[in-house]
């Protein structure tokens, strides 16, 4: 008998050394299989769903609206205009983008570093990449100006014998882009097709009997399938993780590969990726805390997801806070009166309030984690989520419009402002991301079943 | 497709993993070979016991990748320096550092779908039609149930024979699997 258990730690100490688990204690393989499914397949809706799709449905409408008035007169219906030529479009598209990376670091990085916490939101996670990364597209594609002519990003054999210009950092973001898009469309459906064979068995009503098996392709369980199915996740697990890292590199490339003072530095690959994951840990978070609230999936997203996921957003922003105060430095070490006059303005220049405003969202607040009150509570946890969303969109406003809108002659000096184009479209965006999500917790097991199974102990095979 | 034997197989089930592995190590050393297990998730060293052990896949995903990178760095290396050359300030037409991102993601991109399709294809996925789901207790092979399958095709398969042996492993049922 261990000293332990003549003398148990006191029980305050005994609560901070263990951990929370991963799932509840008390499931087994059927009543995981039936809470995850239920809320699918015979769960009424409840009724805050269809508030909550309604307004991200109008959000929509709205965003339609934005882009239908911007095919009819041309994108001068958006604030950008000499000198500030990038602003809301590109700011936007990098916001997305990044939130987007979170989901693919929960789902094949954490993987392959064998965090089995992943488990429970990484299906969730996916999702929201494939959304995000949704909203993000449309950006680009509507500031090329003619966005019926968008396909001429792709290289494709036409009669005039042109050819896009591989050179350029825009085309290596059309082809980062795309192929992110579509390996994170594949990983996430190959991810459902256990799923889909679950809820093709239990389903009650012949329609989704039909439409679940048709999804399922087929699926049987059988053991050489789950061979060659855990074969080829972990591989494309290894696939997607040096995809996500190029991603938001070749994106930073897009200012990096320029001569504007702000943005040619060799630091933005690694600073951009850490960015990105922060945001995105941070939009985890914000759709987390709500969704498993209103389904009561407490026994999924634990306590301990929620720590974990903070700490995650408390080491990422730190690295950020380090690309700041480098962003400084070098624009001193630099000794380039461009450069030394960049930092100056971002700070007292005319936008001054989104830099400060910026420091205080992302570097500040986020401090708070350091607590464990603050991250062991979903409300404040919460909230400081919502300071990062806003403060990674000022990140990007101020790279992009403060360094554009003054850069070498103050002749051509300018200031930039949004029209309500801009802003309809953003906030447009953003109900399309919902109204995906909310279509998504609706009709798809939002946890991935068969890997929750996998994690009870009755799940281990005992040697004898 | 006419069948030579009058059913599918036979299949046992099982209510954890641990006995479900040691009927398939019992039903090999008997002498069985063509066998397939059935569970709800992956179970570790489940292929090993029926007897399967290698997969193509990784070469597969690796012949993926290595035509997603010529292809990628090709059609560059074509369109820039043979089809469309361009002379810009004289510097080299192919200009390889700026072709690696390019030539990267379309590696990835096929890699990706050589992962995907080449299990797919392996599996012999999509099969919406397989005689194990006529099997009515085989819903549960999707919940919390898992089976033993032995083929009829089987050299050893004999129908009275068999159900002995698979009750012999104390499953909850053992059902003859229809075509």
């Amino acid at each position: 008998m261990s000293s332990n258990d003549l003398n148990p730690p006191h029980p305050q100490v005994a609560s901070r050394l263990e951990q929370a688990p991963t799932i509840t204690p008390g499931h087994t393989f059927g009543s995981i299989t039936d809470k995850i499914s239920t809320i699918v397949l015979t769960r009424r809706t409840p009724p805050g769903w269809f508030i909550g799709f309604g307004v991200a449905f109008l959000l929509l409408m709205m965003m339609l609206n934005a882009i239908g008035w911007l095919l009819i007169k041309g994108i001068g219906t958006w604030g950008n205009n000499v000198p500030v030529g990038w602003a809301f479009d590109i700011i936007n598209f990098v916001w997305w983008i990044g939130i987007g990376h979170a989901g693919t670091l929960i789902s094949a990085i954490l993987l392959l570093l064998r965090q089995s916490w992943r488990t429970s939101i990484n299906r969730f996670a996916e999702a929201m990449t494939l959304f995000a990364v949704a909203c993000a597209g449309i950006f680009p594609a509507l500031h090329v100006g003619r966005p019926w002519f968008a396909y001429w990003l792709f290289p494709y054999p036409n009669t005039m014998a042109l050819w896009p210009q591989f050179r350029s950092p825009l085309m290596w973001d059309v082809f980062a882009v795309s192929t992110y898009a579509t390996v994170s469309a594949l990983f996430w459906y190959i991810g459902l097709v256990p799923d889909f064979a679950t809820l093709r068995d239990r389903a009650n009503s012949r329609i989704w009997k039909i439409a679940y098996g048709m999804l399922s392709l087929g699926w049987r369980g059988s053991a050489k399938h789950w061979y060659r199915y855990e074969t080829a996740y972990l591989l494309l697990a290894g696939l997607a993780t040096p995809l996500v890292l190029s991603v938001h590199t070749i994106v930073s490339f897009d200012f990096a590969t320029s001569v504007i003072p702000g943005w040619h530095s060799t630091f933005f690959p690694p600073y951009f990726v850490a960015g990105a994951v922060y945001a995105g840990f941070a939009m985890v978070l914000t759709l987390a805390i709500p969704v498993r609230r209103a389904f009561g999936l407490e026994d999924f997203i634990t306590a301990r997801h929620l720590d974990n996921m903070a700490k995650i957003m408390l080491t990422t922003g730190l690295i950020v806070a380090y690309a700041y105060v480098m962003e400084v430095f070098f624009s001193w070490y630099s000794g380039n009166i461009f450069e030394m006059y960049m930092m100056f303005n971002r700070a007292f220049g005319p936008y001054w309030w989104a830099y400060w405003l910026l420091i205080l969202c992302n570097i500040i607040v986020p401090q708070s984690l350091w607590l464990r009150k603050v991250r062991s509570s979903p409300v404040t946890l919460f909230i400081v989520a919502m300071f990062v969303n806003v403060g990674m969109w000022l990140e990007r406003f101020v790279i992009i419009v403060v360094s554009l809108h003054r850069d070498f002659l103050p002749s051509s000096w300018g200031m930039y402002s949004p029209t309500r184009w801009d802003f309809m479209l953003f906030f447009g965006t953003i109900g399309l991301f919902l109204t995906l999500l909310f279509l998504f917790v609706r009709f798809l097991p939002m946890i991935s079943i068969f890997e929750m199974r996998t994690l009870l102990p009755e799940a281990q095979v005992h040697e004898d | 497709m006419i069948p030579k034997t009058p059913h599918y197989g036979m299949m046992a089930e099982f209510d954890d993993p641990t006995s479900l592995v040691e009927a398939a190590e019992r039903a090999r050393e008997h002498g069985f070979t063509r066998m397939d297990a059935f569970t709800p998730f992956p179970v570790e060293g489940l292929h090993e016991a029926i007897g399967f052990h290698h997969t193509r896949l990784p070469m597969i995903v690796l012949t993926g990748g290595i035509i997603g990178f010529i292809t990628g760095f090709g059609m560059q290396y074509f369109a820039q320096v043979i089809h469309y050359p361009l002379n810009i300030g004289g510097k080299p037409l192919n200009s390889w550092p700026a072709f690696v991102p390019i030539a990267f993601e379309v590696t990835i991109l096929f890699a990706a779908f050589a992962a995907i399709f080449g299990m797919l294809g392996l599996n012999g996925l999509p099969e919406p039609y397989h005689p194990v789901f006529n099997v009515s207790r085989f819903a549960f092979a999707s919940r919390d149930q898992f089976f033993l399958l032995i083929e009829a095709n089987d050299p050893k398969f004999q129908q009275e024979e068999t159900r002995r042996f698979l009750q012999s492993l104390n499953p909850l049922e053992v059902n003859d699997v229809p075509w």
